[in-house]
């Protein structure tokens, strides 16, 4: 009993943790490319990463507020977006999908190289103080809550954690209301129609290039503030952490949700990061495997689940199973 | 509108060009020396290593040599063996500095330069970098033109391996219109496959390299036949969706390539036959045996493939799929049968690619999935759908790829690749072969 | 099928074209759609080839022609959907040369599809809804803020509610685009092109894959459109419709417009009959392309239907017999209709 309770905690945990806001910010991003518009972009990993290293750049190498970190991080996605969008969004929309991964990798390669090491720390990345004030000390400024540990029972949090995950949830309920106001929109309709079929949204006068780029560049935006949350709750980035995984972890948790669903993405990151923890203790305590196995296994499950609900039930937990059935 | 997109789209490629460009041209910079945590991954197995002989092919034995980080601090020793082979295993990526201890070399022996005892290199993630202390009179350092040959043939023999490995993934495309994220995967499938086959008995059978390396790809074409008889055939009979059998190729492919990382490990590591061979020397090319017999092999390859497709009745019906499925498959041809065969093709293909890579360099669970982005590349490049256009595409990106290491940082060779990639999407998306799709 | 009807009394449009001569390329006295020598080849094969080509505003005009003879990459070029290799076209005083499609929807000139585009998970108010143009709640700031574009919604609605009992869809608006019927997603494309207001409508095959009972019905529509400012070019198979509901008829060959003329000195034309059972016997293979040979097919050959190859020619000959156009791509979900109509 104990041992079950132990491994529930440690999913709890995962699921209400920075992580879990992180992802659900990712996946919001994801819905608003491949859930409501039909974009497939297999690089989001790459806004988070241009997104997290706006930040660290301008606060801890160029010794900046925060806020302004946080601006460019947001300026950083929004170009790579106009970047990825303009020369792919008039193509079939598996270009978009190998350009954006191939574009995140390179990302990742230039970030990491040693030309790049004096803005980007090459492979060892930016820990969040190098000069100037850091941007997760800065954070962790603004705590309001005094030093100690917060909660009941075996859910306790420290104070930088309970900031950490008030704030985070708070964004991203704050994201939810904005895209649930677009997609409710005349706007809404016309990324809907483009998802459906961008043909018809053309015949109908609808300057379909310009959605998908107000779409792609909206969803990077989100990608990249995933990246910014990523770097505050760890106090360092490094190249490394941005693998092309990632992305397809926010997939899984988008479908798992419900694609085109509001709610979708934030219970799906929930419930992803509740099993992908839970599974992992269950796997330490079990002792079945050697220790070095349990995170490549972990990342073999999350391949298995995609497959299975792409295959059984691509509408998610929330979504339409009426709609569902007549994707084409 | 459309004109001022098009300067738009032309600016935006400049500018990239000119950051990429900028960013090579920076002096390197020390490297913090903590590594910091990871979140999701690490990748692993980095080393440095090479042989030493003395100019006229007898190994040197017992030379010491250090590794430190740029700022100085160590890193690891090695001393060379009787073979003159010696490695240090590094602790991840980066920069490092290499040192022979010219004290430790035998009487009468010297560095060809003797001011290059000590190299600076780069590593990358997974990368065993091999180093030369080239010794005795031998010629002058490597020319420019040296460089330049070695380099280009090195990108065709990278660059027939990735076309082999492609084929199937332009196939596929072509007669199904599935993008084939999980491609990368069946080449590693294959590759490690042929390696538990070669290592000497107790981790694996101990088969001859070459026997190992046609099971291995026999096997991955059943496992290519498998995935389509098992996966893709049920799922295209309940009419699933293109998109969502796309998301279903990335979930395999996750599955795939940690499935493999759990049986062989993070390392890399070589067969177990023709590790070390001498280089020998045609004019300006110095390669070893084994690097040319690979290339013959794969081109020799390319050519049976091709002739298959040219003369065949089923390589004739693959093309005619791939070209129009509706009108093939009212001219009478058996699509699925087709679909079937191209997947056990392209899948044994794939295979093939990873035991070549595998012999060239190291075996990895990784060496997939390095090499999927190349191949995609590759297949854009020529022309989405069309089995030539691959072969075209991978030459091209091999010979980018190894060509821009004499110029540039070698970490950033496969960048060039896909900034090709980026480049071919904005001003020819229908590939340098493709015929011009009707698009927007 | 259709009960002819020879006692109609002539359209406007009809009495407008009385005195123009039945000659290709000839001019007419009010034309909205002026092309001259656009030219479209794909690979080797010239798919369009129209040297001169006027359309009379408010008429109903059909477009018609054998299999591959380049009316959809036609219907394409003049919509903005495709880009000719030569040539110029003018519509109500625009020059459309290498203008946008969603501009030329803009125009006035709107179109609908040989495979019909429904979009399939939204419902039919909002497919309509969809239509309508200069929407403020289509701009991405304004639609944050709904009071912006709430009262446009709501008129937008209101307007799409009139048309969908005109077309007697009204007690459907909830049904998804995906559960309705072929016919019914005919009926909902031309509904929700009417949306945009046009000027010219642009229907490529709206009868194919429709039954009977929803055929008339989709007819009397079109046949309505003169009398709301309309112009019509529409593409058909069915020589009976065509004879039924035109003023004007063009005949297309092998990309060229070979006749024109009303409908019934087109049906008399010795050329026009010959490029139906040209196409049907004699000429065969130019329109079958056998893949195994290896050359490259075409990207033309996507008009070519599997092969019913006779049925124009049969539509000439005996003038009822009923037919279905070339199939739907799309399966069985056109052929029955959604789970609960």
């Amino acid at each position: 009993m104990d041992v079950l309770i132990t491994i529930l905690a440690d999913g709890v945990n995962s699921a209400i943790g920075p992580t879990a806001v992180v992802f659900a910010l990712a996946a919001i991003g994801l819905n608003v490319h491949y859930g409501y518009t039909g974009l497939l972009n297999f690089g989001q990993v790459g806004f988070m990463l241009v997104g997290a290293y706006g930040l660290a750049i301008t606060v801890s190498i160029w010794e900046q507020p925060l806020w302004v970190g946080v601006i460019a991080g947001i300026l950083a996605s929004t170009l790579l977006a106009l970047l990825l969008g303009l020369p792919t969004l008039r193509l079939r929309a598996d270009y978009l999908a190998i350009s954006t991964i191939a574009a995140a990798e390179i990302l990742r390669f230039v970030f990491r190289s040693s030309p790049a090491t004096p803005f980007t720390g090459g492979p060892f990345g930016i820990p969040s103080q190098v000069g100037g004030s850091g941007y997760t000390q800065t954070w962790n400024a603004l705590n309001p809550f005094p030093q100690g540990r917060y909660g009941i029972g075996w859910l306790t949090f420290s104070h930088t954690r309970l900031w950490a995950t008030i704030v985070g949830w708070s964004i991203v309920l704050l994201v939810v209301l904005v895209v649930w106001l677009l997609m409710r929109s005349p706007w809404g309709r016309v990324l809907k129609s483009i998802r459906e079929d961008e043909d018809a949204a053309r015949a109908l006068g609808k300057n379909v290039f310009a959605y998908k780029m107000q779409a792609l560049i909206l969803g990077g935006v989100l990608g990249g503030m995933a990246g910014m949350m990523l770097a505050i709750s760890q106090a360092a980035i490094a190249p490394d952490q941005f693998l092309p995984q990632l992305t397809f972890f926010a997939y899984t948790v988008l479908i798992m949700g419900g694609a085109a669903t509001i709610w979708g993405p934030v219970v799906g990151s929930l419930l992803f990061w509740f099993l992908i923890a839970s599974v992992e203790r269950a796997l330490i305590i079990s002792d079945v495997m050697p220790s070095g196995t349990i995170g490549p296994t972990r990342l073999a499950f999350v391949g298995i689940l995609l497959v299975l609900l792409m295959a059984f039930r691509p509408q998610g937990l929330l979504g339409n199973k009426r709609e569902m059935v007549l994707d084409g | 509108m459309a004109a001022s997109l098009r300067v738009l789209t032309s600016i935006a490629t400049l500018l990239l060009a000119t950051l990429a460009m900028l960013a090579s041209l920076v002096a390197p910079a020390a490297a913090a020396s903590d590594p910091a945590p990871t979140l999701l991954a690490q990748e692993g197995g980095e080393q440095v290593r090479g042989t030493l002989n003395d100019g006229e092919g007898d190994p040197l034995e017992g030379v010491q040599l250090s590794v430190t980080t740029p700022d100085g601090e160590a890193v690891g020793d090695a001393t060379s063996g009787d073979d003159g082979t010696w490695a240090v295993d590094l602790p991840g990526p980066g920069d490092y500095v290499v040192t022979l201890d010219t004290s430790t070399l035998p009487d009468g022996v010297e560095l060809r330069d003797p001011e290059r005892d000590t190299l600076e290199v780069s590593v990358n993630t997974g990368q065993q970098r091999t180093l030369l202390f080239p010794f005795g009179e031998g010629g002058q350092v490597s020319s420019l033109g040296q460089r330049l040959t070695t380099a280009a043939f090195s990108g065709v023999q990278f660059g027939l391996i990735i076309a082999i490995a492609a084929i199937g993934l332009s196939l596929i495309f072509g007669t199904t219109g599935l993008v084939n994220f999980a491609h990368g995967e069946l080449v590693t499938f294959g590759a490690i496959v042929a390696w538990f086959l070669n290592a000497p008995s107790g981790t694996g059978l101990g088969v001859q390299l070459i026997i190992a390396g046609a099971i291995a790809v026999v096997i991955t074409a059943l496992l290519g036949g498998g995935i389509e008889l098992g996966l893709w055939r049920p799922l295209r009979r309940r009419r699933t969706g293109l998109i969502q059998m796309l998301v279903i190729t990335i979930g395999l492919s996750l599955a795939l390539r940690f499935g493999m990382q759990i049986v062989f490990g993070g390392s890399s590591r070589p067969y177990f036959d023709y590790t070390i061979q001498q280089r020998i020397s045609i004019g300006w090319l110095a390669i070893t045996p084994r690097d040319l017999i690979v290339s013959l092999i794969a081109a020799a390859t390319l050519v049976g493939v091709a002739t298959m497709l040219q003369r065949t009745r089923i390589g004739k019906a693959m093309r005619a799929v791939s070209d129009n499925r509706d009108l093939a498959e009212s001219s009478g041809i058996d699509v699925q049968r087709v679909v079937l065969f191209v997947w056990v093709m392209g899948a044994g293909l794939a295979g093939f690619g990873g035991v070549l890579n595998g012999v060239v360099e190291n075996v990895n669970y990784l060496l997939g999935f390095r090499l999927l982005l190349l191949m995609f590349a590759a297949v854009i490049l020529g022309g989405l759908g069309t089995a030539y256009g691959a072969m075209f595409g991978a030459i091209v990106v091999g010979l980018v790829t190894e060509i821009s290491t004499v110029f540039f940082s070698t970490e950033l060779k496969f960048v060039w690749a896909l900034f090709v990639l980026i480049i071919i999407l904005l001003v020819r998306p229908q590939g340098l072969l493709g015929r011009k799709e009707r698009i927007g | 099928m259709a009960d002819r009807d020879t006692t109609k009394a002539p359209t406007a449009g009809a009495l407008a074209l009385a005195d123009v001569e039945p000659v290709p390329g000839v001019p007419k006295p009010d034309p909205i759609l002026v092309v001259d020598k656009v030219k479209r080849s794909f690979g080797g094969l010239t798919a369009v080839n129209v040297d001169h080509l006027e359309l009379q505003r408010g008429a109903i005009t059909s477009l018609i022609g054998p299999n591959g003879a380049g009316k959809t990459t036609f219907f394409n070029l003049m919509t903005g959907f495709d880009r000719p290799d030569t040539g110029t076209w003018h519509f109500d005083g625009h020059d459309l040369a290498n203008v946008s499609a969603y501009k030329v929807a803009r125009y006035g000139m709107v179109r609908t599809f040989q495979l019909t585009k429904a979009l399939t998970r939204l419902s039919v108010m909002e497919n309509m809804k969809l239509g309508a143009t200069g929407q403020r709640g289509e701009r991405i700031l304004a639609s944050l803020i709904p009071g912006i574009w709430k009262a446009q919604e709501a008129e937008i609605e209101e307007r799409a509610e009139e048309l969908l009992v005109r077309f007697k869809m009204d007690h459907m608006r909830d049904e998804l685009g995906g559960e309705l019927s072929g016919g019914q997603r005919k009926l909902l494309e031309m509904a929700r092109a009417l949306m945009v207001e046009p000027s010219m409508v642009m229907l490529d095959e709206p009868m194919a894959g429709v039954n009977p009972a929803l055929t008339q019905s989709l007819l009397e529509h079109v046949k309505d459109l003169p009398s709301f400012d309309m112009t019509v070019l529409f593409v058909e198979h069915d020589m009976d419709v065509v004879m039924d509901i035109s003023d004007w008829v063009v005949v297309m060959a092998q990309g060229r417009i070979i006749a024109e003329g009303p409908p019934a000195a087109v049906a008399a034309n010795e050329e026009v009959i010959d490029a139906y059972i040209g196409k049907g016997h004699g000429d065969e293979s130019r329109f079958t392309p056998t893949p195994l040979a290896g050359a490259p097919v075409s990207a033309a050959v996507e008009e070519v239907a599997p092969p019913s190859a006779d049925e124009g020619a049969e539509d000439l000959a005996d003038g009822g017999a009923d037919l279905d156009g070339p199939a739907e791509g799309a399966g069985p979900a056109d052929e029955q209709p959604g789970g609960r109509a």
